[in-house]
């Protein structure tokens, strides 16, 4: 991965506080992972910036360098990466997730 | 080339000697697994270094060969 490639990733994670690296958008998730936790995140309405790794192979191959993690979806959290679709789902039905969210001071509606 | 269960556990088993696995070929068709793993080098990690030590086992291979492996990591 070259710099020029970390600084975007660097920054994409800077400015969005809740950004989720995925195959499609949340509208139109293309891979079952991506769609899970896409879902996820609209079921707990968290506002939240997809990034559509299919748009950008630099992207693609760079974020699973700078998480060290050789799968697509990866959440971050206030610039801190989270986890992938199992990590993610297990926090939901353990709650971490939504307390993670509470100790972030981010916006999050519980319907369940 | 899709990963048989089989290889896949020992590419496992090479990294973490104790691990207790149970892999489930989901669709049938040698490429969507789900695995869930016990093992003592799990204590005091979290999730993400749990993972992380899995994928480390299988040497590149998550991602490329091996399209899609659920994990559910536990220790013991």
């Amino acid at each position: 991965m070259n710099d020029a490639v970390k600084e975007k990733i660097t920054n994409i994670i800077k400015v969005n506080e809740v950004c989720l690296f995925m195959k499609g958008t949340p509208e139109v998730p293309q891979c079952g992972f991506s769609m899970a936790v896409s879902n996820v995140l609209k079921h707990l309405n968290v506002k939240f910036t997809g990034i559509n790794v299919l748009d950008d192979s630099e992207i693609r191959d760079g974020i699973k360098a700078f998480s060290d993690w050789p799968t697509i979806p990866q959440l971050y959290i206030k610039g801190s990466f989270v986890g992938g679709c199992d990590i993610i789902k297990e926090m939901y039905e353990s709650k971490d997730l939504q307390k993670t969210f509470k100790d972030n001071k981010i916006l999050f509606s519980d319907a369940s | 080339m899709p990963l048989k269960i089989q290889e896949i556990k020992d590419l496992i088993k090479e990294s973490i000697p104790d691990a207790d696995i149970a892999i489930t070929d989901l669709a049938g068709d040698e490429n969507h697994y789900s695995a869930t793993i016990k093992s003592k080098l799990f204590k005091g990690k979290n999730k993400i270094e749990q993972h992380k030590l899995v994928y480390k086992a299988l040497k590149g291979k998550m991602g490329n060969e091996l399209h899609a492996l659920a994990l559910n990591t536990k220790e013991i």
